[in-house]
């Protein structure tokens, strides 16, 4: 069964990193650069798109759930932290 | 200010054109004398050039400018006669922590292999590396330093450049056939010649505090970078902490483009700033002294070109970069050791005058590597819009749960040299080599044994070009060396042999102890590489063919084919 994969997995197939990071900073640079020039509620739905986007790619409902687990748990232990509890 | 250090001063002296009746030519100006000036008038001279360079004060920089020294920088230096000194009175350091709030959520490890020389990055406040450079520079006859000497016009032509200096004596002219303009980010070279340089102008303020602590809070060499975002003691904000020389303490923190420059000035309030920092640390117990503070902006721009006939800009005058990443300094001294062995071929007739176009290609492409990582590290401290600040955050909080999110945490890609993969003097591979040593990758170092004893590859190169035998050659292989040493100047030849291998006759060599220089370079026994002035790879073949060195030799000097 496949499992989430939390390592680091950005690449270009077929090429060679020098550098570990490069290959995940392009892809940061391009995901900032495609939020350039909308208003807050149209990066959300940039982001919203691109969550149900990627989602369909990986298919696997077991691999989703748990990065919708994982997803959620930081966002509310950190919402706890924040209202002092 | 300052306590730790206390400024040389270099004399003044008139200088031998002055009041000449006709206008004295000379083969070689460099404008400035900081590190990039300093390192290219010491590589010139080391080449056998004399130069004169230009220096409008009459001391090392003051105050807190360039800290980190990088491993391929710290080569150079060795080169240059001054590596032992700045690695003696630095700070090595290989660990950076990057921190988000109280956790550590990413660190890094710049040097993770051993067999190297030269550690992943010194630390060393930038006038003592200037001061060690004057010195070097001093003590080489060929270079004419020439304190208290203002540049004030700059007239190129096709075969040189008329330059008017000013000093107290009154102003005097001269003719040089070549100038490198290493005169800063406010370089007068490139506004005489009515040049831009283009790029983005970050909107964020920062605050550099080098502060003396009382005693040692670490062991030295536990020494390590450490980075914070949205640390508890400077909320909403970024703060990095570095140790330099003599128990000093660069701290850098992000203030916001709203900060009021002069009220961030004031040392009351940044006392405060450093005193929450250590206390925040658990080093409550230690005093300080401010030995310097300043509040700068930062941009990220460069020259379209570096080369304008026979001016050449070097440094801070051709490209800028945030300080995040170490990228300023030590590219301008990487420029240095890309420029001075083309000019040095150029000037004795060895290379077409082309070669120094390359110059442009290869550090406009490390220009554009470096301004790419520093403008990446500076928009993930400093985002933009709410939408790249939810992003950034994201990855922070991912950063403490999974390896993925580290991966994508920047607090500034440090310096590492540029591959030269696309320069127009590389020869490109026919045999198959795996690893990194691709042509235009600059040499790694590896341990090695001489007849004498333990040593370092690295000092062995770079005098002219190279050829690198690995393994013991044959009787045939062995004479057609020779024969084509003899009959190519400058080309020295180097046998590298493999553990337990008689030494040959009648050729230098050295033994890879540990095998690292075969492993690095992926050589079998038989395996040439062809190594530029600069340590860079030019070719590589898996057996010695000289028709083959001649040819990669004319295209690294950009000579037509042989």
């Amino acid at each position: 069964m496949t499992t989430l994969n939390t390592q680091p997995n950005f690449a270009m197939p077929g090429q060679r990193a020098r550098r570990a990071y490069t290959p995940g900073d392009d892809f940061y640079e391009a995901l900032i650069a495609a939020h350039q020039g909308l208003t807050d509620a149209q990066s959300e739905l940039l982001n919203a798109r691109l969550v149900l986007l990627l989602a369909n790619h990986v298919g696997d409902l077991g691999v989703l759930r748990e990065a919708l687990a994982l997803a959620r748990g930081g966002v509310v232990a950190a919402g706890a932290a924040e209202a002092g509890q | 200010m300052l306590s730790t250090y206390s400024w040389p001063r270099y004399a003044y002296r008139r200088a031998a054109e002055w009041g000449a009746a006709t206008v004295p030519s000379v083969p070689l100006v460099i404008v400035g004398a900081g590190p990039v000036g300093l390192a290219a008038a010491i590589d010139a001279a080391q080449r056998g050039q004399r130069v004169i360079v230009l220096d409008d004060d009459n001391t090392v920089s003051i105050g807190s400018r360039g800290v980190c020294y990088a491993k391929r920088t710290l080569e150079i230096l060795d080169r240059l006669g001054i590596g032992d000194r700045v690695v003696a009175k630095g700070v090595t350091w290989n660990v950076g922590r990057t921190f988000h709030g109280e956790r550590e959520v990413f660190s890094f490890d710049l040097l993770p292999e051993a067999g190297h020389q030269r550690p992943g990055m010194v630390n060393l406040q930038q006038y003592h590396l200037e001061q060690y450079l004057v010195e070097r520079a001093m003590a080489l006859p060929a270079i004419d330093l020439r304190w208290q000497h203002k540049l004030i016009s700059v007239e190129p032509g096709d075969d040189g450049v008329r330059l008017e200096i000013d000093t107290a004596d009154g102003p005097y002219r001269l003719r040089a056939d070549w100038l490198i303009a290493a005169d800063g980010t406010r370089s007068l070279v490139r506004r005489q010649l009515g040049l831009d340089i283009e790029g983005k102008v970050f909107q964020d303020r920062f605050l550099i505090a080098d502060i003396l602590l009382d005693s040692e809070p670490l062991p030295t060499t536990r020494t390590e970078r450490r980075f914070w975002f949205d640390p508890p003691f400077h909320r909403g904000e970024s703060a990095l902490m570095h140790r330099q020389a003599d128990n000093v303490w660069r701290m850098d923190f992000q203030l916001g483009w709203e900060a009021e420059p002069e009220a961030e000035r004031d040392p009351e309030r940044v006392r405060a700033r450093v005193r929450a920092a250590l206390d925040s640390q658990g080093l409550a117990h230690l005093g300080f002294e401010l030995e310097w503070l300043s509040v700068y902006t930062f941009q990220c721009r460069r020259m379209a070109k570096f080369r304008h006939g026979r001016v050449l800009f070097v440094g801070d005058s051709a490209h800028q970069v945030s300080p995040f990443g170490a990228r300023g300094a030590n590219s301008g001294i990487q420029d240095a050791d890309n420029l001075m062995w083309k000019l040095q071929a150029v000037i004795e007739g060895t290379a077409a005058e082309t070669l120094l176009d390359s110059y442009d290609i290869e550090r406009g492409a490390a220009a554009d590597e470096n301004l790419l990582n520093s403008t990446r590290s500076t928009d993930f401290m400093t985002p933009k819009s709410r939408a790249a600040r939810v992003l950034r955050d994201a990855v922070l909080s991912l950063a403490a749960e999974i390896p993925a999110g580290r991966a994508l945490v920047n607090s500034g890609r440090l310096s590492v040299p540029t591959l030269l993969i696309d320069s127009p003097l590389n020869t490109p591979d026919a045999d198959a080599f795996d690893g990194w040593m691709v042509p235009g990758a600059p040499l790694d170092d590896a341990p090695v044994c001489t007849a004498e004893g333990p040593a370092w590859l690295l000092p062995h190169t770079g005098r002219g070009f190279m050829l690198l035998h690995f393994g013991r050659p044959d009787a045939a292989v062995s004479a057609a060396l020779a024969a084509l040493v003899q009959s190519t100047l400058p080309l020295h030849m180097l046998v590298l042999l493999a553990p337990g291998e008689d030494a040959p006759s009648g050729a230098a060599w050295l033994t890879d102890t540990q095998g690292l220089a075969a492993s690095r370079c992926d050589a079998r026994p038989g395996t040439v590489y062809l190594i530029r002035p600069d340590q860079h790879v030019a070719a590589r073949w898996r057996r010695f063919d000289a028709v083959a060195v001649r040819a990669a030799l004319a295209r690294a000097s950009q000579q037509p084919p042989p």
